[in-house]
């Protein structure tokens, strides 16, 4: 039986794999509308994530399966005490897979280790988010073609942003990967990111905090969102949301096929101007992420 | 002058820091052990001013030692087999540590899962650095 804690769980020839079935899914979504029958996803979230959950449970009703779940730890049994250990032997009774999210760093990890059935962290703190990294995978390779020699900027908060760190990590697998990393000084990326992972991979980077010296030669620019409850100073959190906003008149100084992507949700990093620019890729991103997570799901129920 | 007996089959581990062995013995799990354990402590050493030795009469296979390359890794282990030194164990570090050290970060799910082991995996062998299992933390030694 196989999890997923982090995206670097699989090869990059597993990858592949995987976003093929996602493609498959995408241009054939008839042929899997009911390879789960009979199957139950449980979507355990200990700390609130619509659009996360939302897109786990697309996924499993696109392939015909059930899901059950909690929102909240306020509405499970953590919130009389129960362990995450406890928890996932009882959910494993009542389900085929787990997606976990959880506040706590590791928690899906501890859960795998006692669960009976596959379990996909859904984001554990600021630590991972694998089926985000996956997600972001998949858009590139759809929307460019391939992974690999090119350029991305990665823009915005590169200190807390944990989508960021795992991108990076993913992509440095690939050849030819250069890195533009813009944001202001105080969200740059953290030391082990820039001397673990790109020092010692050789990967080219540049750090940058204007956003439009980078724009001319990117080939995807990934914005993320400054997050609020990352800051103790309300203050500094408006200075630090304003820095990047991203508009028409930045879009003008960009490459004709560059996509712009983000996680979502956005605030206001990305003008709503930019939104219907053939290049503002971040909506088809929502979408690559419910075919990436039914691909996942057919993958670790070995439905496939 | 306080004498101790040698050993016929097991460990002596010398050169331990004065003071340090009861936390080896912690460590060791010694307080679960069948076989003979020695402690002497504070004895004098012409390279280390004080010193700790432990002593541990048993088969040789009957204790995992790993541990000592993380605790101190300039103890010397001497290998003892009918009566006599037969080798002194090079000391590596141990690829996992469990239950020695804590992690402390706070949002580690190690902070609020009941009995949970405290898993730390050795990331650098140069850097010595040990990251913990779950959450990936960087383990620091207090004060650094």
């Amino acid at each position: 039986m196989r999890h997923l804690m982090s995206p670097m769980d699989f090869t990059v020839e597993e990858l592949e794999t995987l976003m093929d079935l996602a493609n498959d899914i995408e241009k054939n979504p008839d042929r899997y509308s009911k390879v789960c029958e009979g199957k139950t996803l449980a979507t355990c979230f200990y700390e609130p994530s619509t659009r996360t959950r939302l897109s786990f449970e697309a996924a499993m009703i696109n392939l015909g399966g059930q899901v059950l779940g909690f929102a909240s730890a306020d509405s499970s049994s953590a919130a009389k005490g129960e362990s995450v250990s406890d928890t996932i032997r009882v959910i494993s009774c009542y389900a085929n897979i787990c997606a976990m999210r959880h506040p706590k760093e590791g928690a899906p990890l501890v859960a795998s280790k006692k669960s009976l059935i596959p379990v996909i962290n859904a984001g554990d703190g600021g630590h991972e988010h694998p089926t985000q990294t996956l997600t972001d995978l998949l858009t590139i390779r759809s929307l460019n073609g391939k992974i690999g020699n090119m350029t991305i900027g990665l823009c915005g908060d590169l200190k807390f942003g944990r989508t960021v760190h795992s991108l990076i990590n993913a992509l440095v697998r690939y050849e030819g990967i250069k890195f533009v990393l813009i944001s202001p000084k105080e969200l740059r990326v953290p030391d082990y990111i820039r001397e673990d992972v790109l020092e010692k991979n050789n990967i080219p980077y540049k750090e940058l905090e204007r956003l439009e010296d980078a724009m001319p030669s990117l080939d995807i620019l990934y914005m993320t969102r400054v997050q609020q409850e990352r800051f103790f100073n309300e203050e500094e959190y408006l200075r630090m949301k304003g820095f990047y906003i991203l508009d028409e008149d930045k879009m003008k100084l960009a490459k004709s096929d560059m996509l712009v992507l983000h996680p979502l949700p956005r605030v206001n990093e990305i003008s709503v101007e930019v939104d219907d620019d053939p290049r503002a890729a971040y909506f088809k991103q929502a979408q690559y992420g419910v075919y990436i997570r039914m691909a996942l799901i057919l993958t670790l129920l070995e439905l496939v | 002058m306080l004498n101790i007996s040698g050993i016929h089959e097991g460990y002596v581990l010398d050169h331990i820091k004065a003071g340090q062995s009861m936390e080896i013995y912690h460590h060791l799990h010694l307080e679960d052990f069948s076989g003979t354990v020695a402690m002497i402590m504070n004895v004098e050493s012409s390279k280390m001013g004080r010193k700790d030795i432990i002593k541990l009469e048993c088969d040789l296979d009957a204790i995992d030692l790993d541990i000592l390359g993380y605790i101190d890794h300039s103890i010397t282990v001497n290998v003892i087999h009918k009566d006599k030194i037969v080798d002194k164990k090079i000391l590596k570090l141990p690829k996992k540590i469990k239950n020695v050290i804590k992690c402390r970060n706070p949002r580690c799910i190690t902070s609020i899962e009941q009995g949970l082991d405290q898993v730390f995996v050795l990331c650098d062998e140069d850097l010595k650095l040990y990251r913990c299992q779950y959450c990936e933390e960087k383990y620091s030694p207090k004060g650094k």
